[in-house]
Parts: C-alpha cells; structure tokens; sequence
C-alpha cells in the first residue's frame, strides 16, 4: 500500500508538498483516503461512500490560505472506479488556491467521476488548478461535473490541464453562475490522440450587474481522436461582459467540433467569442522548419505552447 | 560558382507570373540585397528558395552548394544551411522565447540564447520568458526571429524586409547582427526596398514582374531604382520592352 502511495505522490510530482506541515493537502487512491492535512482557516472533512469518498472543505471567513492545497486524487491499480463527491464552501472574503492532481499512472479500465458544488462567497477568492497525469494506454474515463455559485465581488479562477498520458475518455462538464460583479475565468487544455473522446460542456451565467466571465478552451486532436466542445454565455444584466475563445488543432484523421453560444439579454451587456479550428498554422510551422526542424517536431512545439 | 545558383526561375500562382525566368547567383560569405518594387518578386524568390509551402512549384533549378533543392522540404535545405527570416514573423501562443530560439539546433558557430538575445540589445531577463505572441510588438518579434538564427549555425540567411516595423534604434542591432553573420562567413541575402538597408550590402540585385533587371555594385542599383523605378509603371522594364535583361546570365561583376 505505502509503494503505491509513494508511486502517486511521484507521479504527481507533490513529494515535497505533501511533506510541509504548512500546506494543506488531501491525499485519496481510489477509495481511501492515504493522507491530509488542514492548516489554520481550512476545514478538510473526508467520508467514506460506495466507491469513492465525500469531502467537504470549507474555508472560513476572512481566512487567506497563502500556501496552495495540494488535493491528489488517483488510481494506482489497473482498474477501478474512483468517485469524489465534493463540496467547497468559501465564506466571505476568504482565499485559496488548490492545486488537484488526478493521477492514473497504470489505468487499463479506470473510471474516475467527480462532481463538485462549489460556494464562492462574497468577496471570497478561489483558484482551481486540476492537473491530470494519464497512462499511455488510454483506458480511462474522467467525468468531471461542477456547480459552482460566485457571489457578489467573488473571484474564481480554474484550470483543467490534460496534456500528459492518454486522455481516454473525458466529460467535463461545469455550470458557473454569476452575482454582481464577481469574476470568473475557467480554462480547458487537453491533448488528443489515439481514439480519445473529448467532450467539453462550460456554462458561465453572468447574472449580475458588472459580472465578468471568460471561456478559454485549447484543444489538440491527433491520430483519431474526436473533441467536441460546447461553450455557453449569457449575460443577463447591464455591465456584464463576457468573452468565448476556443481554439482546436487538428492533425492526422482528428476531428473537432467547437460551438460556442452567446446569449445576451440585456442592452448593457456586451459578449464576444472566436473559435479558431483547423491544422497548424502554415506560417508557424515553416518558420519552424526553416531552424532545421522536422515537420512533426515543429507540430509537437507548437501544440506545446498552444496547450502550455 | 556561387553557394546558391539560380537558373531560369520560373513560377506562376492561380496563373499569375511572379517570376520569371530569374537566373542570378548568390556568392559566398558576401551580403547581398534584393530590390524591386512591391509586387517585383523578391519575398516569393526568397519563399522558393526556402521551399516554402505553395512557393515550390517552380520551373528552373536552385542549387545550393552544387545540390540541385527544388525537391527538399524546408527542414531539409534548412539542415543544409539555409533559414529564413519573414517580413512579419508568426506569432506561436504559449511558446516562451526561450523554447523558440532553443529549437533553432545550435551549431558550432551559433549563439546561446541569452548571447543571441543580447546581440540584438534584448535583455533575456525580460524576455526569456515571454510569449512569442502578439504581446511582443512585431518589432520585437522581429528581432527574436533573427536571434533565432543567430543561435544557428547557417550558411544563408534570407530576410525579407529587415528594417520593417523596426525602430532606428533596434535597426542598427539589426545590421549589427547581420556584420556578426558576415563575419562568421554566413552569406546573407536581404530583400528590401529601403535605401538604408540596400547601402548596407556588398552586391545589389534588381528585379521588376519577376525578372533580374540589373545587379552589380550597390551604387549602381540603387541609382538605378531609384531613379528609374520610382514611382514604378514598368516602363524599363526590358523584356517588357522587347529587349534583354541587363546583366542576366549570372556572371559576378
């Protein structure tokens, strides 16, 4: 058990991370939790359900959490079903930031299904960066659905980065709503390839007067793989803004869908977006090949930087 | 013989001439500048020696160093020493600078990356790890493009307007580089309707709708452009005119 530990902190590269008593961290391979760690404002409370656990994390009010909260979350097993149920409540003008490592080093048939509710209270500050480490075979499935709820002047900023490994199979699927002058920024970067399935569903609502919220999606299909990716504003109040941007390289016998929907529905409301989808830009790659480089090394240093 | 020979350099695009039996040799270790009015040829003969994309088409024979190119992808006459610069760099999001000049394969002659970007008056402690997005203005894209093959070791540099969009200031770090390329024997084409950038060459190339009007001494050529081309109805043109091009035939003056 300790080795496979030991394997999943390696694999997440939070060796060091999980060894300060300074920084919080929660540490679950596949149904149990292997570690955790509160720090002083930071309430981290585990359960144990069917499969999976339930963790509640609540920060308090005014607590500014300053070292980021390493959560690592993994399979080290070649098959399973790991499902986090969790639900994160930051009060009033509070701050955090956490760092999640979703790590299946070995995955052949794994299943990992995550569904969030999260509070970000008034003034309140949260930073979600969810970084996942796949096997090279592809067999697993990632279900990652959220609900999260800014309030008024909150701030909640998220980044999904799938770029190591296989993706497999992959369903994201968030619903942020929007009060008055909060902010939100969520960004999805996967790489493709093989028979990987990418489907991307983000909704962001700005609700509320001057609430402001951008949609950022990179996405690399190669070989076969197949992304569709469904992008949602709507902006209902004056001084809202919002911007889609969505952007796909496709090479080989990839496929890509992009739709990106703006919905506004009031005069002071502004929203913009732009989808860019198609092969590596001409330009790009023969500057490349013109330094000596090979077309599909030029391809991999340009997907590089799209999804770094 | 020069390190590049161009024999009767022919192409069309969707039926339009761009060039037109161009025959003219680049000689080696020398600078040497490529002047014409806008639309005259000049990128789309530095595209074709390149290979770039939808510019290989062409009729006629490029050498370089006796080797017959018009087949070779772009990687391949880079890896034999050729690289080129663009009037109007590409912008690559998320790529740092650093990454960007490093996959220029260094040579034995080429820079560092910090060196390189040093030699063209950037601080690489602002710069290394900066986008080479469309944050950067195009000048300052324009002269990591040059650092990035400063970092090279080539045997000819192409490059396509390299006073534009570029402060004085930064021009001069330019040329400066350029010297530094000359002086490690690297041959260098420019192409450029700037008078500044053409007195900079040793040798002078003119051409108009595709063909080699003059070439000869820079005096000469900038004379004649300027004077003759300038505002430009193609009226000199020879062959336009049913004479020879003056000076055609690849001889060194």
């Amino acid at each position: 058990m300790k080795t496979d530990i030991d394997a999943l902190y390696k694999a997440a590269e939070i060796e060091e991370a999980i060894s300060d008593p300074r920084t919080a961290h929660l540490v679950i391979d596949k149904d149990q939790v292997a570690g955790a760690n509160e720090v002083e404002g930071l309430r981290v409370d585990p359960t144990p359900i069917e499969d999976g656990v339930e963790v509640a994390i609540t920060v308090e009010e005014g607590a500014v959490i300053e070292k980021p909260v390493h959560m690592c979350f993994g399979v080290t097993e070649l098959e399973g079903l790991q499902k986090i149920n969790l639900n994160l409540r930051l009060e009033p003008r509070s701050k955090v930031g956490i760092l999640a490592h979703c790590v299946f080093p070995q995955a052949r048939d794994v299943r990992h299904v995550m569904d969030a509710e999260i509070d970000i209270g008034q003034g309140a500050d949260y930073s979600y960066l969810e970084k996942h480490v796949h096997s090279p075979s592809g067999g697993i499935k990632v279900v990652s659905r959220a609900q999260v709820n800014l309030a008024e002047k909150a701030r909640f900023h998220t980044d999904f980065e799938l770029i190591k490994g296989r993706v497999g199979d992959l369903e994201i699927d968030y619903d942020t709503r929007c009060e008055r002058e909060s902010v939100m920024e969520m960004t999805a970067k996967v790489n493709g390839s093989g028979d990987d399935r990418i489907k991307i569903d983000e909704k962001g609502q700005l609700l509320g007067e001057g609430a402001r919220g951008v949609l950022n999606t990179r996405v690399a299909v190669r070989e076969r793989s197949k992304a569709q990716v469904n992008n949602e504003l709507i902006a209902t109040a004056a001084g809202a803004r919002g911007h889609v941007d969505c952007k796909e390289i496709i090479q080989d016998e990839g496929e890509a869908n992009a739709v990106p929907i703006v919905t506004v529905k009031h005069p002071e409301a502004h929203v913009t977006h732009e989808a860019a989808l198609g092969s590596v830009d001409e330009k790009q790659l023969d500057t490349l090949m013109a330094r000596g480089l090979e077309e599909e090394e030029a391809v991999d240093l340009i997907i590089e930087g799209l999804l770094s | 013989m020069g390190i590049l020979e161009i024999r009767d350099l022919n192409l069309a695009i969707e039926g339009e001439t761009i060039l037109n039996g161009l025959t003219m040799d680049i000689w080696e270790g020398h600078v040497h500048a490529l002047v014409g009015p806008n639309g005259a040829g000049k990128s789309s003969l530095a595209f074709s020696i390149m290979g770039i994309s939808g510019y290989r088409n062409v009729e006629g024979e490029i050498h370089f160093k006796g080797e017959k190119i018009n087949e070779l992808s772009v990687a391949a006459r880079a890896q034999r020493g050729i690289t080129l610069a663009w009037q109007e760099p590409a912008r690559y999001e998320g790529l740092t600078v650093e990454k960007f000049i490093k996959a220029s394969p260094k040579g034995k002659d080429g820079l560092g990356v910090e060196e390189a970007l040093k030699a063209l008056g950037m601080d690489p402690g602002k710069y290394l790890d900066r986008k080479v997005d469309s944050s950067l203005s195009g000048g300052e894209r324009k002269k990591i493009e040059l650092a990035s093959i400063l970092a090279m070791d080539p045997s000819l540099v192409l490059l396509d307007e390299p006073d534009s969009g570029i402060d004085v200031a930064s021009l001069e770090r330019i040329f400066e580089a350029i010297d530094s390329l000359k002086e490690r024997g690297v041959t260098v084409l420019m192409i450029t309707h700037s008078e500044t950038v053409l007195n900079r060459a040793e040798h002078a190339f003119l051409i108009c709708c595709g063909s080699l009007i003059d070439k000869g001494k820079v005096d000469k050529i900038a004379r004649y452009f300027g004077e003759e081309c300038v505002p430009c109805d193609h009226k000199n043109h020879p062959q336009l005119n049913g004479e020879r091009a003056i000076g055609a035939g690849g001889e060194r003056e």
